[in-house]
């Protein structure tokens, strides 16, 4: 069994496209998006990584490009080392990258949900449907632009919309989001509340 | 075998054969001392829910420890959890499919406003979609809590002229 180290440095000479990338913890590069299944499928077969720990997407904010990254992380269950696989989606406003689960059957509901929150279509998934939010919800909250509060909706059933006259409506905010203040010793202190205490939902937000 | 001491028996000879009350005292003691609890348990409370039924709280002592997963058995539907947008029609459908009377528990911070959810994905209060009788505070509430908006909830009952609940929305 190579080492990561050795693993690394093959897949870089197998894939010449591919760069290293900044990374704090594990190894970590980057390919293109056409690339990356087959680099997915080396590390999998040659490079002993069996276990697609995580899937996951990286919004950059509209107006980048690229502006989404898909990363994946891999794990070795026998040596028990990461690597970490990212590919940027080659379009801004459609983005897509090829399906993982032909290599990694798990890698269904991680892409079913990348693609609930990012809008990342992932081509060759056989079953891509939102997995947290409902079927025909019409945005992708993960997203930059998304506010945290979330955005005026129907309700999923509009049979049950008409008889409660309920929306999905943004959430009052109170000056949040709540953040704890890490490294407080004093824990009443530390609880996570909001940073702008000075409006709430009956006192108006001051003008800045 | 037949016992031939009748008398362990009710004994219609000391009541004279009929018992005086209300219409209203004697619907409302059936009503709030069998409230059958539907429970919709969706997050962390409803372990709390599970504990209120064991032999610890044990929710039979009020009467309500028949927990039915057949909405069209129950009186009282338990909301004990986040209730996502997702989950809010089911949660009402499965209220709408109850028999009247039928009465509502809010249980916990989230089930009652959200709680800590503040998020485009939770609905805020399950009083904006079903009418919520008692609310119970808490995160998750203890059994006791529980067991005290049980008891709220029978005092209301009690209160409640009972041929009322035959035309209630």
């Amino acid at each position: 069994m190579p080492a990561t180290a050795d693993v690394t440095t093959a897949l870089r000479e197998k894939f010449p496209h591919a760069t290293p990338r900044p990374s704090l913890d594990h190894p970590a590069v980057n390919l293109p998006a056409a690339e990356v299944l087959a680099a997915l499928q080396y590390l999998r077969d040659e490079g002993g990584f069996d276990m697609l720990a995580d899937l996951t997407a990286i919004d950059w904010a509209a107006g980048v490009s690229p502006r989404f990254t898909v990363v994946y992380h891999l794990l070795s269950t026998t040596r028990h080392d990461y690597i970490r696989v990212a590919t940027d989606c080659p379009d801004d406003a459609a983005p897509a990258v090829p399906s993982a689960t032909g290599l990694w059957p798990g890698a269904n509901w991680h892409e079913r949900e990348t693609y609930d929150m990012f809008g990342i279509t992932f081509t060759g998934h056989p079953d891509l449907r939102r997995i947290l939010m409902w079927d025909g919800y019409p945005h992708f909250p993960l997203r930059k632009e998304f506010p945290l509060a979330g955005i005026d909706t129907p309700l999923p059933d509009a049979e049950i919309m008409a008889e409660t006259g309920a929306r999905v409506i943004p959430a009052p905010m109170a000056g949040g989001p709540f953040v704890a203040a890490p490294g407080e010793i004093n824990l009443t202190e530390a609880e996570p509340r909001a940073k702008d205490e000075s409006w709430n939902e009956r006192r108006e937000k001051p003008d800045a | 075998m037949v016992s031939s001491r009748t008398e362990l028996a009710y004994n219609s000879k000391i009541e004279g054969e009929v018992v005086v009350s209300r219409m209203d005292a004697v619907i409302n003691w059936v009503r709030t001392n069998s409230m059958w609890p539907m429970p919709m348990g969706l997050a962390c409370c409803a372990i709390e829910l599970m504990g209120s039924a064991a032999s610890r709280f044990d929710i039979a002592r009020f009467g309500a420890e028949v927990m039915r997963f057949s909405p069209r058995q129950s009186d009282c539907m338990i909301v004990a959890g986040t209730v996502t947008y997702k989950m809010a029609p089911v949660v009402r459908r499965i209220y709408d499919q109850m028999a009247e009377p039928k009465w509502v528990i809010a249980m916990g911070a989230c089930a009652s406003s959200g709680g800590m959810y503040r998020s485009y994905a939770t609905l805020q209060g399950v009083d904006r979609i079903v009418p919520v009788d008692v609310y119970i505070s808490g995160c998750p509430p203890r059994p006791e809590a529980l067991l005290d908006a049980l008891m709220k909830l029978q005092a209301k009952v009690r209160r409640e002229p009972a041929a009322r609940n035959l035309h209630r929305v």
